[in-house]
């Protein structure tokens, strides 16, 4: 009746888990309750569950982002302090099947659910509005996209107290991903929870790029697209060229734990170094898919608070596309150990040295955009900065690791995880938190603290570098990675350090709680009348902040790179247009829904309970029947209405 | 709202370069769904390259050249690329508002699709029970998952014309059924360029081995 599932499966006799997961639990329902007793349920529903707006979407993919860094950053404090203090004689506090679950569940949790989830929530946020368009192309699929990466979450999550999380590390290599090394539901856990978000992103990568293909504002031509609309069409590009890698070779480990067959085990003609190509070959233009968003960031930061264009546009945008297309050429650099033999390594060693060739090219621009500008130092630009100084280092040790003789003596080293972190940490968390105190302030209509924005920066510039630079001498010293147990007491200084580290970094999420909490109570202080706090470059700054549902009453005309710039400096005198209704999409309940029965059946498939499993397929079938057959999906806002509300917008009437 | 005032833009920029605004709903949903298929393609692809890597691994089991009746698959074969051809004059009928040819060639193509999944489905249930399932060997898991899931996706193509077709009757060729018939008729074709890729890859060139 119910499979694998029974009682067993919730580890009552491990004190650990189990306080943790009752503590998640209890402030689950406690905000479930508070919106209950507070009656907000209506307004959830009605606001954002159901929202198909691409700006909500945006804000709830950031929020679950922030939400699921705290629970990676829980794992990662975990694992630093057994570290710390398991050495020698000491066995620390995590017994290695527990310990192997936590790096397992953080790297999964910080590449899935937190790296994504703000790239794809900022790309959602601003994408359609710097290029001066009403929405996204299919802005029902955006929510059913967004609420299937909230259904990993919840799978993913749900592993802590029912069952186990994987315990072969954030790749699942086989053979022991195997069913005849992982007999258990770990490994089911981390493969659906991927699979069903897996394929949100998909639907995420299909809906930009199609929007920044074919839905732009009137005169925004290629070479008017804002930079980080660029790098988000790379992004999605990739997203739809690699994902569908990583769904086949799930699909493959899934048919050898559930039928039986053959791909990766020992036996039989199984291949195991095949599922490590091909993980990589959707893992590398992965990498990408997080980093160039956050290098489209950073290139609205640098010009906007500059007061200057962006230095060499068009190279930025060749330097996109050229990491876009070489991204697919560098995957066996992960693996140089697999011994394909010297000509294949050296082949994607010299690759790997030329992809740091635009990103390099790329520094410079934003060097030269910053020279001689006048140089505003909010928060943004301090990211800004600690970036480039971070991630040139990164990038460096990168290209290190990159030559196949060091990587014989580094691989699976304490240094290459610094490496990773050193680029993830100081590229993608850096970018990330620079949009989001960047477009902050559109999203809300007021702007987010300075003093706590630069308390956290500083905290995350110098954690950073207090918990990896320590990694980088261990990797040196022959530490390997994943380590339950230290044997050589001379690396517990450093790992020490590595720990204080963490704590600082603990700092930095602190201080971004703070500030959140501290802008709310003040917002009233800090209200962004004018729609454009930044003395902005692109269109997103050319309506209020917030934005109406529609963005633009009028779709505005474009002309130049920089539009909103341009219409600034020509200052011509506002002149209220004839506005006409605007049709927009309906909000659907479907993405909700959807989330509803793919986690019922992804679950289901974890404990093999088959009768859940085809309840929930039919239902899945007849949903996608019913909303197939619906037309009416759009609604019209008339005229009038517009004009009230673009006439009640504080904006109106500054000179533009 | 100030930037509307500006001037429109020269009639130059809206041609070629994008600069024309935002496209027509049946160019973006047509176009999203070409960037869907081409995911799928991937998908495939994905497969093919584990298909080519495990095409050897037979574990001392039967071999494609034992296992493969050319003549059948290309009964099955044909079967497929006729369905294209008549999906394809069955979108020129729906396109022209002929709703009763459309009819007659939706039928002719559901016909052949299902032919072809029967002669699949035979041969699959052929190997399984000559003991060579896809839990055999390297090379039958590769071959079944792969020919396994153009089946499949073949069988929902079958299910979503008959859904679309009943769009037809109860609706007519009315402008959102078109699109929706404008991405099947987009799916199914893609599912032939695929089997053409099976059928070399696994077929003529397992025959051959």
């Amino acid at each position: 009746m119910l499979g694998r599932l029974s009682w067993a499966a919730i580890p009552f006799n491990e004190p650990l888990p189990i306080i943790s997961a009752a503590v998640v639990v209890i402030v689950i329902l406690a905000v479930l309750g508070l919106v209950t007793v507070k009656g907000w349920w209506p307004y959830l529903w009605r606001e954002w569950l159901t929202s198909v707006d691409h700006k909500r979407i945006g804000v709830m993919y950031f929020a679950l982002g922030l939400v699921m860094l705290l629970r990676g950053f829980s794992d990662a404090i975990m694992m630093r302090t057994q570290q710390a203090i398991a050495v020698g004689n000491a066995q620390g506090y995590l017994p290695p099947q527990h310990y192997d679950q936590i790096f397992s569940a953080h790297g999964t949790i910080m590449i899935f659910f937190v790296a994504m989830p703000f790239v794809i929530g900022l790309m959602n946020f601003a994408v359609p509005l710097q290029l001066g368009v009403r929405d996204v192309a299919f802005p029902v699929l955006n929510s059913v996209s967004f609420w299937l990466t909230a259904s990993g979450v919840l799978l993913i999550n749900a592993s802590l107290v029912i069952g186990n999380f994987a315990r072969t590390g954030w790749m699942g290599y086989p053979p022991l991903s195997e069913l005849a090394f992982s007999p258990d539901v770990g490994v089911d856990y981390y493969l659906w929870s991927l699979q069903i978000s897996g394929i949100g992103t998909l639907l995420t990568g299909v809906n930009f790029v199609t929007t920044i293909l074919k839905l732009r504002a009137p005169g925004m031509i290629y070479f008017r697209m804002p930079v980080f609309c660029w790098t988000a069409l790379a992004a999605n590009l990739l997203i739809v060229a690699a994902f569908p890698i990583l769904t086949a070779t799930f699909v493959m480990l899934l048919l050898d734990r559930y039928l039986g067959m053959h791909f990766f085990t020992n036996d039989a003609g199984g291949n195991q170094m095949m599922y490590v190509n091909l993980f990589w070959a959707w893992g590398h233009p992965e990498v990408y898919i997080l980093i160039l968003p956050c290098f489209g960031v950073f290139s609205e930061v640098a010009a906007t608070f500059s007061g200057k264009g962006l230095f060499s546009y068009r190279s930025m945008v060749w330097a996109t596309l050229g990491i876009c297309i070489l991204s697919f050429t560098v995957w066996l650099h992960h693996f140089f150990t697999m011994g394909a033999g010297a000509d294949v390594n050296a082949f994607f060693g010299i690759m790997s040295a030329i992809i740091a060739v635009p990103t390099g090219a790329k520094v410079f621009n934003w060097l030269f955009t910053l020279f001689r500008g006048r140089i505003v130092f909010r928060t943004p630009v301090l990211f800004l900065i600690g970036f480039m100084v971070t991630f040139v280092i990164g990038g460096l040790t990168g290209v290190l690791l990159a030559v196949p003789p060091v990587d014989f003596v580094l691989h699976n080293s304490a240094f290459l995880v610094a490496h990773f972190h050193n680029v993830i940490i100081g590229g993608v968390v850096y970018g990330a938190l620079a949009g989001y105190n960047y477009w902050f302030p559109k999203a809300f209509g007021f702007t987010l603290d300075e003093w706590w924005g630069k308390a956290s920066f500083w905290c995350w510039l110098i954690g950073f570098y207090l918990a990896f630079t320590p990694l980088y001498v261990l990797g040196m010293m022959g530490m390997t990675r994943r380590l339950e147990h230290i044997p050589d007491p001379g690396w517990q200084p450093l790992l020490l350090v590595a720990e204080a580290g963490a704590i600082v970094i603990f700092g930095g999420i602190l201080c971004q709680i703070a500030q959140l909490y501290v802008s709310i109570r003040t917002r009233e202080q800090r209200l962004d009348l004018t729609g454009d706090p930044w003395n902005g470059r692109t269109l997103e700054w050319a309506t209020s902040s917030p934005p109406p549902p529609y963005n633009f009453a009028v779709l505005p005309r474009v002309e130049t790179i920089d539009a909103f710039w341009h219409m600034k400096r020509r200052g011509q005198a506002p002149v209220e247009p004839a506005y006409e209704p605007i049709e927009m999409p309906r909000n659907s309940p479907i993405g909700f829904v959807t989330a509803f029965f793919a986690v019922v059946t992804g679950f289901a498939l974890i404990w093999h309970i088959w009768w859940i499993v085809i309840l929930g397929l039919l239902a899945a079938a007849v949903g996608v029947l019913v909303f197939g057959w619906s037309e009416n999906r759009e609604r019209e806002i008339p005229a009038a209405e517009i004009a009230r509300m673009e006439r009640a917008r504080p904006g109106l009437g500054r000179s533009a | 709202m100030t930037i509307a005032t500006f001037d429109a833009v020269p009639t130059a920029l809206a041609r070629g370069r994008g600069g024309g605004g935002p496209a027509p709903t049946r160019i973006v949903v047509a176009y999203g769904f070409w960037i869907f298929i081409l995911s799928d393609i991937v998908m495939f692809s994905g497969l093919f390259a584990a298909y080519a890597v495990l095409s050897g691994n037979t574990a001392r089991g039967p071999t494609g050249r034992e296992l493969f009746d050319l003549r059948n698959v290309f009964i099955e074969t044909m079967c497929l690329l006729f369905s294209s051809y008549t999906c394809g004059l069955g979108a020129l009928s729906a396109e022209r508002r002929q709703p009763a040819r459309f009819l007659i060639f939706a039928a002719l193509t559901f016909v052949l699709g299902a032919a072809f999944l029967v002669i699949e489905c035979s041969e699959f249930a052929g190997m399984v029970e000559k003991g060579a399932g896809p839990s055999r060997s390297g090379f039958l898991s590769g071959f079944f998952t792969l020919v396994g899931t153009h089946g499949i996706h073949v069988t929902s193509g079958l299910i979503w014309l008959i859904y679309l077709v009943a769009q037809v009757i109860a609706k007519g060729l009315r402008a959102a059924v078109l699109r929706r018939l404008l991405c099947w008729s987009l799916f199914w074709h893609a599912l032939d360029i695929v089997w053409v890729g099976v059928f070399t890859l696994v077929y003529l060139m397992g025959d051959f081995r």
